[in-house]
């Protein structure tokens, strides 16, 4: 009889900035002023991009909306990190990584105002459309890093998920598809604590979503979701790997939903105000202004003139999203297929004279 | 008798199941402390309890499965998927286990869960979140197909899912959930499986529809002087062929409206019905209104998709001066 431990395994957390902003010398990604500022620049960009959108749905501007608050530094800490040519697999909550991927924001507007054109990437951005279906696009973006293994080429890809997609058994199979063919993504799952209504305590009986990594053969790390340098160092270092043919990287970036899961959602059914108040103190945003204060690289004033600007910014956006024509009918038959069957062409000749009859 | 809308009748029938028959339990994303994202399972832990109302994980093909080894055990598992959209994902062990565990052994293991998903469009939600697959559902031998139009019939029809010992989708139109209201008994009740129901007499075309275009052509007959008579098909599969086929004797014509896409649609199988056992009845084809062959837009070009009173008149009027 033998017993004895043939693997133990342990899993890393990493944090640079403390709650209090205070930095971690040793573990400081290499990013100068101008790109510090730039990371902040884009995070308080970000944050009134959602808050005017939420606005605009209450106004019946804008459908469905899924906010992001308090996740701005895991979802653009990733993206900074990331190279053009690299390939984003987003979910619906995933706006701000969008952004700070060269998504303009007249295109999101223009997708949660129930418009497909909204998910057309500028020309050689690579942003996947969102996925509504919960953990489907993982796999998608293991099929593309595979793709760039196969043709040689040097992009990497980002599956985008959360704690409850964690739990689909496609994002799991996507998970051993990365391992064993060693595709060059990172998975960058935001364990924000809630699926909808459901808590990841009831989600699942790990303790941490990175360790899910372990059992199918590749790195898993948990970061603090809500300092950006962590995240963005995490993620430069998977990119890296990646690159070099050492295979996924799975990024949990630990943090909260402070807003409603969407704009159809009332999260005060199930979860304490309380706890919102905690994770408020937490805010991703003040935490990098603040070392920047402290760091000398940011006051009041400059505040005032990005607040002005990035305000600019959104409100063009907004008048730019309220002015595009209407999508048309025609459009929905011509992109069913390469080419329009009979069938369809019929389908539309009716609908036509029905409409010119009107 | 109290008044209700559509997913409150839901609710009691979830309610009324539960306190009759211990072995009922629901289970799926946010049915528990949410009480389900429409409010479906509203109230249900409380009044049950965490062993018979469960939050699962997010994982629509896990939660579909577990209710099969649940039901195969000797429960009644009611799971809820949240959009209909999101059962695609189950659809593996929805149609290879659930739907032949009782001819794979011969009657030995049974299935008897009740799948209930909300449907349909018109509601500007996010894609996957207004799709109407039941003639994909109807097509697998050994489900049932339900789909109820009003309160009354919703909370009926759903008591009699949970009583049948095959596995049935159970299909809320999620359009109609706070549209229509109407008196709804408290207590259990039944409104069989497998029967159609005429909403309204009339002897010159046969309207036939279920779910949420059940209103719409409600609406559009309202909108013409053709006397339709309007039926309410309530089950697919199985379907009352009998009170299509006395209809359409008598009347001699018939629209079809489903909100799906047209091609291989369950109008397509009226149709079929219709040959075989009423053709020479026919004073005019049997005309449909559908859904485009295409996906589901998002809700900007939604109400050009949705079949509009003004196409179901249209072949109202079409079919009778043919």
């Amino acid at each position: 009889m033998v017993e004895k431990v043939l693997k133990s395994f342990g899993v890393k957390y990493l944090q640079v900035l403390d709650e209090n902003s205070k930095p971690d010398a040793r573990l400081m990604p290499k990013l100068s002023p101008k790109q510090l500022v730039e990371l902040y620049s884009t995070m308080v960009l970000c944050r009134r991009f959602d808050e005017k959108a939420l606005i605009l749905q209450r106004q019946g501007r804008l459908g469905t909306y899924a906010s992001f608050l308090g996740q701005e530094a895991a979802q653009i800490g990733t993206a900074y990190a990331l190279a053009r040519e690299d390939w984003t697999f987003p979910t619906y909550r995933d706006s701000a990584l969008l952004i700070a991927h060269s998504m303009p924001m007249v295109s999101l507007l223009q997708y949660f105002g129930g418009d497909e054109r909204g998910s057309i990437p500028p020309k050689g951005v690579n942003n996947f459309p969102i996925s509504i279906p919960v953990g489907t696009q993982g796999l998608h973006a293991v099929g593309a890093a595979m793709a760039a293994t196969i043709q040689g080429k040097k992009f990497a890809t980002v599956a985008c998920l959360g704690d409850g997609a964690s739990s689909e058994g496609d994002m799991n199979e996507a998970f051993n598809f990365a391992g064993v063919f060693k595709a060059p993504v990172i998975f960058l799952c935001q364990n924000n604590q809630y699926a909808i209504s459901v808590p990841v305590k009831q989600q699942t009986a790990a303790e941490t979503i990175a360790q899910k990594a372990i059992a199918f053969g590749f790195e898993g790390v948990r970061v603090d979701g809500n300092d950006v340098l962590a995240v963005y160092s995490a993620a430069s270092a998977a990119l890296k790997k990646a690159r070099s043919g050492g295979g996924p990287t799975l990024i949990e970036c630990f943090t909260y939903r402070i807003s409603n899961h969407t704009t159809s959602d009332d999260a005060s059914r199930y979860r304490p105000d309380s706890e919102v108040k905690e994770w408020q103190k937490k805010d991703p945003v003040i935490r990098l202004r603040k070392f920047l204060v402290a760091k000398k690289l940011w006051n009041d004033k400059k505040e005032a003139q990005l607040l002005a600007g990035v305000d600019k910014q959104v409100s063009d956006a907004v008048t730019k999203y309220e002015s595009i024509p209407a999508p048309q009918v025609e459009d929905v038959f011509k992109y069913t297929y390469s080419e329009m069957p009979q069938s369809l062409k019929e389908q539309l000749d009716d609908y036509r004279r029905l409409m010119e009859g009107k | 008798m109290v008044t209700m809308n559509l997913v409150q009748a839901v609710n009691s029938g979830l309610k009324c199941a539960m306190a009759d028959d211990k072995r009922v339990v629901v289970l799926g994303e946010d049915v528990g402390a949410d009480g389900g994202v429409f409010r479906a399972s509203d109230g249900l832990l409380r009044q049950f309890g965490k062993g018979r109302v469960m939050d699962t994980p997010l994982a629509e093909s896990g939660i579909v499965g577990v209710s099969i080894g649940m039901a195969v055990a000797g429960l009644r598992p009611v799971p809820e998927i949240q959009f209909s959209g999101f059962l695609s994902m189950a659809f593996a062990q929805l149609v290879n286990h659930a739907a032949r565990i009782r001819m794979r052994s011969r009657g030995a293991f049974t299935c008897p869960l009740v799948i209930r998903t909300p449907y349909g469009g018109g509601i500007r939600a996010l894609e996957h979140h207004s799709e109407s697959m039941e003639a994909v559902f109807s097509h697998v031998p050994g489900i049932k197909v339900v789909i109820p139009s009003s309160p009354y019939d919703a909370k009926g029809l759903l008591m009699s899912a949970i009583k049948d010992d095959n596995p049935v989708v159970f299909m809320e139109p999620s359009r109609l959930y706070r549209a229509v209201k109407e008196d709804v008994p408290e207590n259990s009740y039944t409104v069989p499986i497998g029967k159609a129901k005429v909403v309204k007499e009339g002897s010159a075309v046969t309207v036939i529809s279920w779910g949420s275009m059940l209103q719409q052509a409600k609406l559009a007959l309202s909108h013409t002087d053709v006397d339709c008579e309007l039926i309410d098909l309530r089950t697919l599969k199985p379907l009352d062929t009998d009170t299509i086929i006395v209809s359409v004797k008598k009347t001699g014509r018939c629209v079809i409206v489903q909100e799906a896409p047209r091609t291989g649609g369950f109008a397509s199988e009226i149709i079929a019905v219709i040959n075989d056992k009423a053709l020479l009845s026919l004073k005019a084809p049997v005309s449909r209104v559908a859904g485009f062959d295409t996906g589901f837009p998002l809700y900007k070009l939604e109400d050009h998709y949705l079949p509009s009173i003004e196409r179901i008149v249209a072949a109202i009027e079409a079919t009778v001066n043919y």
